[in-house]
């Protein structure tokens, strides 16, 4: 009945015919793909764009005057084009390519926070990722500076009144999750942007779990930085983008150096080349840029209220249905959420549950998900992760539960 | 029986076994059935921290051959550890030190023993290996 009620507004069939790694077996039995959160798969566009740029138009990109070099080099700057328009950044050079949400963490965490001094602060929250924690903390231990952390209450929504409360003229940034990869949290990340602004702090907003599931717009939420990574949002792994304002990155050293980054190098002194090339040192990875871009080209094709709204029907619907499990218990339970479903039932570990899983062709995530403190805060040493993509279908999640029950029967 | 009529003891149970769910029932059995190290032992200097399950494990040299005993927070980690436990008790350190542990490979769970995964029990072996060679 539920698949009829989607099926009018979105056609996930169609969907699926574009994402060839979904139509296999494992073990003998159709795969049912549930770890989107941890990556998502390819459409045949992209898998087709990686193999035609390595048949036809490897080269080195922006240096070289041959033909090839030109053409690599304009695919890889289209890329950032398309990658630009899409999430509506201003300018161009604002888009920087990277190797993933945490090289650029990594790298904005090494850039600004050389503009810190002793005792500045950089608020996170309790629900992130070790990814945008363990950088700041390495930060706050190279310059001396501060680390506060916003608390979450038991449904794993961040207590905005203490957020206020840790904002000061001492606050230097503030490092939030837009999405919490274990709990499915969407955080008031406009509201939390506004305030540290007005607090003279600058926003990175980790974007890792949200870009795939809702339309960004940089300008609209006002953040100095938004990360994310390529492999998550139907692009190849190893590539991930950092935009950053212009007059933010202007101000901040270089990270890496090498190729590429500079202007003249003399062994006296070395200037550094403009945006975006002053934080691509060295040679990017050309055929990962390019194949990012035509996955964006291939999102862009589609409708994202009609994605998100068929993802929240799948994870509200499994939900419901696995809290009839006897000692199931939903760990994130915001109101606000996105198509996350982390549970745990009674005293059963998540290991045993997600290799039976498995065995039924079932690819979920078991385990902390790099959040140990998130975990702490639960007292549970992991949860069973179902985390839904657009490509997920209503039968595949009956399947599921079907295989959930089974699962828990054998391990009682 | 010797190490290697043990493993192939083994191998024969599961031979039975033509489907995987069937496989997984029978280790959740040995995994209920596991002997567990005794609570004094289950200590913080016992543990094998692993990504997916905790493991305790405690090593003894009795009269020239090896007592194992151990415990996991996950089933179906108790029911390999059975295994394992059953292969290796009452060998000598030598023995122990130099097997070739083929029976897991052989039952199509290796993907529970590689380094290559994160896993608590690939340190597992090899901490029963080292145990062993530090009593030669």
């Amino acid at each position: 009945m539920l698949d009829q009620k989607i099926k009018t507004s979105f056609n996930v069939e169609q969907i699926r015919k574009e994402f060839p790694t979904l139509s296999q077996q494992v073990y003998g039995k159709d795969l049912i793909y549930l770890d989107n959160g941890a990556t998502s798969q390819k459409p045949q566009s992209v898998i087709d764009a990686i193999a035609k740029y390595y048949t036809k138009d490897n080269s080195n990109i922006h240096r070289g005057v041959h033909h090839l070099s030109q053409v690599a080099t304009e695919q890889y700057e289209n890329a950032r084009e398309t990658i630009q328009k899409y999430i509506n950044a201003p300018l161009l050079e604002e888009v920087l390519f990277t190797v993933g949400t945490t090289a650029g963490i990594n790298m904005i965490a090494f850039s600004f926070g050389e503009t810190l001094i002793e005792g500045d602060e950089i608020i996170i929250s309790a629900m992130e990722h070790h990814s945008n924690i363990v950088p700041w903390q390495m930060l706050c231990e190279r310059k001396k500076c501060i680390l506060k952390i916003i608390p979450i209450n038991n449904a794993g929504e961040l207590k905005m009144d203490v957020y206020d409360s840790l904002l000061s003229k001492q606050t230097k940034l503030v490092a939030i999750t837009h999405i919490s990869n274990t709990l499915g949290t969407i955080n008031p990340i406009r509201e939390i942007i506004q305030k540290a602004h007005k607090a003279g702090a600058k926003v990175l907003i980790d974007g890792a779990q949200s870009i795939q599931h809702m339309k960004i717009d940089v300008q609209k939420l006002d953040c100095d930085f938004f990360v994310f990574s390529g492999h998550k949002v139907f692009g190849p792994t190893g590539v991930g983008i950092v935009y950053g304002k212009k007059e933010v990155l202007e101000n901040l050293p270089p990270y890496q150096g090498g190729g590429d980054m500079i202007a003249k190098v003399t062994f006296d002194k070395t200037t550094y080349n403009v945006l975006p090339h002053k934080f691509e040192a060295g040679t990017p990875n050309i055929s990962g840029g390019i194949c990012l871009g035509t996955a964006f080209e291939f999102l862009s094709q589609q409708d994202m209220n009609a994605i998100s709204e068929h993802e929240n029907e799948l994870a509200s619907y499994a939900e419901k249905e696995i809290l009839k499990i006897e000692g199931a218990k939903i760990i994130g339970t915001a109101r606000n959420k996105t198509s996350v479903v982390s549970f745990i039932i009674d005293d059963l570990h998540p290991f045993d549950v997600g290799t039976l899983l498995d065995k039924q062709g079932i690819a979920v995530r078991t385990g902390h998900h790099c959040t140990q403190p998130l975990m702490d805060f639960f007292e549970i040493p992991g949860t069973i992760r179902a985390s839904f993509a657009f490509y997920n279908t209503m039968e595949e999640v009956e399947l599921f539960l079907k295989a959930l029950k089974r699962s828990v029967g054998m391990l009682r | 029986m010797t190490l290697e009529e043990k493993q192939i003891e083994i191998t024969e149970e599961f031979e039975v076994f033509d489907d995987w769910m069937d496989k997984y029932e029978y280790i959740i059995e040995l995994g209920k059935e596991l002997p567990i190290i005794s609570e004094e032992n289950k200590t913080e200097s016992k543990l094998i921290e692993g990504c997916q399950s905790r493991v305790w494990l405690n090593s003894e040299l009795k009269e020239g051959r090896m007592q194992f005993t151990a415990d996991s927070d996950a089933i179906i980690t108790k029911g390999i550890i059975g295994l394992l436990i059953r292969v290796l008790n009452n060998e000598t350190p030598e023995t122990i030190a130099t097997s070739d542990l083929h029976f897991i490979a052989d039952i199509g769970l290796q993907e529970h023993l590689s380094p290559r995964r994160a896993n608590g029990l690939a340190s597992m072996v090899q901490k029963m290996k080292l145990s062993a060679l530090k009593s030669i």
